[in-house]
């Protein structure tokens, strides 16, 4: 069953930016694109854990900041040819507020 | 299937490399505007017309090259009609009628149908035996040739000719190729460069006979022989006509499309009737045909585009090059290597080892470059060709090629055919030339942008571009610097950056998706590369109007500090021309104890590196700094970062000037600017150039009559010595044309594009016409930099620690405690 959490608001998120949720098992990046949708991702880049929190975000990707994988916010895979993958939440916006279902499975430290 | 009712029918005519390309690129930006029809009169699906060479020699099968199977068609929703000819266009009812009589509606038509060898009018034309070189056809009829007859004869030298000739030879047929002028590839070698061709595939058996001019071909059932002007005869079992191509536009005429020498298209690739495209060698564009895959390329680009709605791309035209596809000789050829009055040349001969160069120059500027027997540096050569770089000052070495101009070592100095597949090409992203080599030709590549998407190689620094560019010709075999006149700014765009530029001045376009939307561009927020360099030009454009946007700065300068491996920052403050004070240690040292900052570092710049800082600490540990007078040393910025200086007169028993002081007063005028790419400066006190000022992006080395400047150095992945830019007898001289020399680079430079090469491509020359002996201009140049720095001068750490700014940046959205 999906637990809902309530996070902040949308206002709380820059568009075309992202926040972090402090968690005991480590941070996720809450991401807002252009058109308001909402992705969480942890906030591990696949590669070498650089914070994907602190990336560009273009359409519906996020480009880590120390050596530039893409990685789609909505499944949490790299766009080829890069190769890899980190864990989605799934999220929703319903009148202005965020909610967050956080995957209760231990994160799996990148290497 | 209902869906595909209601598109717009979109028929191509013509299954080869242009117009599939086309399609290909189509899908790309709108995969669902069209309901697609492909007639091509070939019985086969998309392949890859330059490889019949390799094939026809025995070193590639059909198969390999085969482009888009059929699977691909059905895949993509397209009706392929393969072996089917179209005979007419009816303008009138929009349609096109087949051979058989089969008529087929369009909303829009693309003709992309070629062209067909010159068959020469001789007598004995048509007798079997006598064949042109164009199509999968053409090639099995000279393989099965090959296995029945011992004589061939090719008429033409050119490179299809010898393409032919030399596959003909491998398949064991004695080969005299037929020319008429006395050089071989005339309209791309000179003589020097066709003599020593001629001698190597001489050295391999092939006969010439040239200057010769055949009059008829021999023969009753089949051909038998060939007889030339001078009498002579020589027995032949087949003949290869290699004379030239002919753009196929016969249809296009007959539907009453204006025609020249080819289909007359805009530079839309529109023909006379607006909604009839044509792309590929059956079309004629300012003037030009083209006969190579690049500029054909380069069209459909901006068909495609086009077609997609997004009408912004215009074609240009090309400038092309050519390479010979025969095993074991190397040459490259590309421009224009007429002599003329105007030019220059640099020639390098060395006849043991069969080298030669010629490099042809213009204006300072490669126009043509023919290259036998050495072509490693064909590709860089092209390069600058391509983008009109200013060579003068690498002139005396310029004939040795890239590899003997100073670098960091990662350029091109081995011979990428010798190299093992474990061999590194990209350090950036550690690919090796194996990796390369397999998905260029798994995945059918092209070009050097599809490597970069598929491989990584060249992504990052770019400094392997050149080799990444070899491996990629190497591997095709075929003439593929299909790199277009002006290179787009990334994959969002077909737009160069100076597009780019020059449109925001233009039409006034002041945020990021006005001018997105004003240039087609065709991502919805483009990507970490367009964004950064979209709001730096804005930025450079409208000062004090534009106002920044954070989500398009790289991480670095959105929260004022750099990233390290672990997340975590370093701080950097600023210390005026390396000068420090007790207090400012004493500063520096309890911020350290204060915030367990793991590691105090000198840098290279002259300035104390606080390594190891969370980033939920840094409004904190800015405050205290700030709070000991320090502000922001921009040490992340593409922007002013330090003046590094030496001690000078008021120390040194060798100072000649003020060097410390000098530094201390450009680094407080000019600090917080924001230019395409980092900028260092050092000031010398003498020639001894203990601040090293000579490999900085601007050097100052002051002399007792006064100041030397000097710029465009580097001494990072490149290492460059600077260029001497004038000297000065004041201070306040040295300060006006730092700054303006400063002011002209914000204005003209790439983003990402660092001082040094700028000034290769702009030249040393127009510089300094503009900074220095154009005294109106430098004192423009120099006011518009001082109106911007008004804008530009607030620590950006003060206004995050002390007013707030974007504090959401440095704190989590919420905290969590998960059971
Ligand atoms: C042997 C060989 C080697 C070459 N080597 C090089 C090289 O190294 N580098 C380089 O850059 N270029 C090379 N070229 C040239 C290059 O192949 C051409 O420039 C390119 O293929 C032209 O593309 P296109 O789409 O305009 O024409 P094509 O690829 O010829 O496509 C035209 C297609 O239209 C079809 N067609 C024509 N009329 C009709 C009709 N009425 N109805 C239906 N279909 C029709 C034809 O069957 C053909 O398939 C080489 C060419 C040859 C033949
Ligand atoms: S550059 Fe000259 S003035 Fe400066 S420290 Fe060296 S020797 Fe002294
Ligand atoms: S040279 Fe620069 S980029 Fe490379 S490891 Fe050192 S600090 Fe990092
Ligand atoms: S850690 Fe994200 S790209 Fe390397």
């Amino acid at each position: 069953m999906t637990k809902w959490i309530e996070i902040g608001t949308l206002n709380d998120i820059p568009v075309l930016g992202s926040r972090v949720v402090r968690t005991a098992s480590g941070d996720i990046a809450v991401f807002r694109t252009s058109d308001d949708e909402v992705f969480a991702l942890d906030d591990r880049c696949p590669h070498k854990g650089g914070p994907l929190s602190q990336g560009i975000v273009h359409n519906k990707r996020v480009t880590c900041p120390l050596h530039n994988f893409v990685i789609e916010l909505k499944s949490g895979t790299a766009v080829a040819p890069d190769e890899g993958c980190t864990r989605a939440h799934p999220t929703k916006v319903e009148n202005g507020v965020v909610w967050l279902s956080v995957q209760t499975a231990v994160a799996v430290p990148a290497e | 299937m209902l869906n595909k009712v209601n598109k717009p029918k979109l028929v191509v005519i013509g299954n080869g490399m242009a117009g599939i390309r086309t399609v290909e690129l189509l899908l790309d930006r709108a995969p669902d505007l069209y309901d697609i029809t492909v007639f091509g009169s070939e019985p086969y699906g998309n392949y890859n017309r330059i490889l019949l060479s390799p094939v026809l020699a025995g070193e590639k099968t059909v198969d390999d090259i085969m482009l888009n199977t059929e699977q691909w068609y059905d895949d993509n929703g397209i009706t392929l009609r393969k072996g089917e000819m179209i005979e007419m266009i009816d303008r009138r009812t929009c349609e096109v009628v087949t051979k058989e009589g089969a008529r087929v509606p369009y909303d829009r038509l693309l003709i992309a149908t070629g062209s067909n060898p010159i068959m020469l009018p001789l007598p004995g034309k048509d007798l079997p035996g006598v064949i042109g070189f164009r199509d999968i056809q053409d090639v099995e009829h000279m393989v099965q040739a090959s296995t029945s007859y011992k004589n061939a004869v090719v008429i033409g030298g050119g490179l299809l000719g010898l393409e032919a000739a030399n596959g003909l030879m491998k398949r064991g047929m004695t080969v005299t190729v037929v020319h008429l002028l006395d050089t071989l590839m005339e309209r791309q070698l000179d003589q020097v460069a066709g003599g020593l061709l001629r001698k190597s595939l001489e050295e391999r058996g092939m006969v010439f006979k040239m200057p010769a001019q055949t009059e008829a071909i021999l023969g009753t059932d089949r051909v038998t022989g060939v007889r030339f002007a001078d009498g002579e005869e020589l027995p032949a079992d087949l003949v290869v006509m290699a004379v030239g191509i002919r753009p196929n536009f016969e249809l296009a005429r007959k539907a009453g499309l204006h025609c020249e020498r080819g289909i007359v298209v805009s530079d839309t690739m529109q023909t006379y009737d607006g909604r009839i495209y044509a792309v590929g060698e059956c079309v004629q564009h300012r003037r030009q045909t083209y006969g190579l895959v690049a500029p054909l390329f380069d069209q459909a680009k901006v068909c495609a585009n086009h077609l997609a709605m997004k009408g912004f791309a215009t074609y240009d035209g090309s400038v092309v090059s050519t390479k010979l596809k025969v095993t074991g000789i190397d040459l490259f050829s590309a421009g224009d290597f007429a002599p003329g009055a105007d030019k220059e040349e640099i020639v390098m001969q060395d006849a043991s080892r069969g080298v030669y160069k010629r490099i042809i120059l213009r204006d300072k500027k490669i126009v043509g470059a023919v290259l036998y027997g050495d072509t490693i540096d064909g590709p860089w050569y092209f390069q600058h060709l391509r983008d009109g770089t200013d060579v003068s000052h690498m002139r005396e070495r310029l004939v040795f090629g890239a590899a003997n101009l100073g670098d960091g070592g990662h350029s091109g100095n081995n011979s990428v055919a010798a190299m093992s597949d474990d061999t590194e090409i990209c350090g950036c992203n550690g690919v090796c030339k194996g990796t390369i080599v397999k998905a260029i030709s798994e995945k059918k590549l092209f070009t050097i942008d599809d490597v970069r998407a598929h491989t990584k190689a060249s992504s990052s620094c770019g400094s392997c571009t050149g080799l990444v560019e070899q491996v990629l010709a190497f591997t095709l075999g075929g003439d593929y610097s299909a790199a277009p006149k002006v290179k787009p700014m990334c994959a969002c765009t077909d737009h160069s950056h100076d597009d780019a530029r020059r449109v925001i001045v233009e039409n006034g376009l002041k945020t990021i998706p006005d001018v997105m939307k004003f240039m087609d561009w065709k991502t919805a927020n483009g990507c970490h590369s367009c964004r950064p360099a979209l709001n730096y030009y804005l930025l450079a454009t409208w000062p004090g109007e534009y106002r920044d946007d954070q989500q398009s700065r790289y991480i670095n300068e959105r929260v004022h500090a750099n990233i390290q491996k672990d997340g975590t920052y370093s701080v950097v403050p600023r210390m005026w021309g390396g000068v420090t004070t007790p207090d400012e240690l004493r500063a520096i040292a309890d911020v350290a104890d204060k915030f367990n900052i793991p590691t105090v570092k000198v840098t290279g710049g002259q300035r104390i590196d606080l390594l190891g800082v969370k980033k939920e600490d840094l409004p904190a540990v800015w405050a205290d700094l700030n709070a000991a007078g320090m502000v922001s040393g921009h040490a992340y910025a593409k922007g002013l970062r330090t003046v590094k200086t030496c001690v000078g007169s008021e120390w040194c028993r060798f100072g000649t000037q003020d060097s410390t002081g000098l530094g201390v007063k450009l680094e407080k005028f000019m600090w917080g600017s924001w230019t395409p790419a980092k900028v260092k400066l050092a000031v010398s006190g003498c020639p001894r150039n203990c601040a090293e000022a000579t490999c900085k992006d601007v050097g100052v080395v002051c002399v007792d009559s006064g100041y030397e400047i000097h710029f465009a150095g580097a001494a990072g992945l490149h290492i460059k010595g600077t260029e001497f830019l004038t000297k000065v007898a004041t201070e306040e001289e040295t300060l006006e044309i730092i700054a303006a020399l400063t002011q002209l680079y914000r204005e003209q430079g790439w983003y990402l594009e660092r001082m040094y090469k700028w000034c290769d491509r702009i030249g040393l020359d127009a510089i300094r016409k503009q900074v220095v002996d154009d005294v109106a201009n430098r004192k423009a140049l120099f006011s518009r930099f001082a109106h911007s720095q008004q804008f530009s001068q607030s620590d950006p750490w003060a206004a995050r620690a002390q007013r707030g700014v974007d504090r959401n940046e440095f704190t989590p959205l919420a905290e969590l405690e998960l059971a």
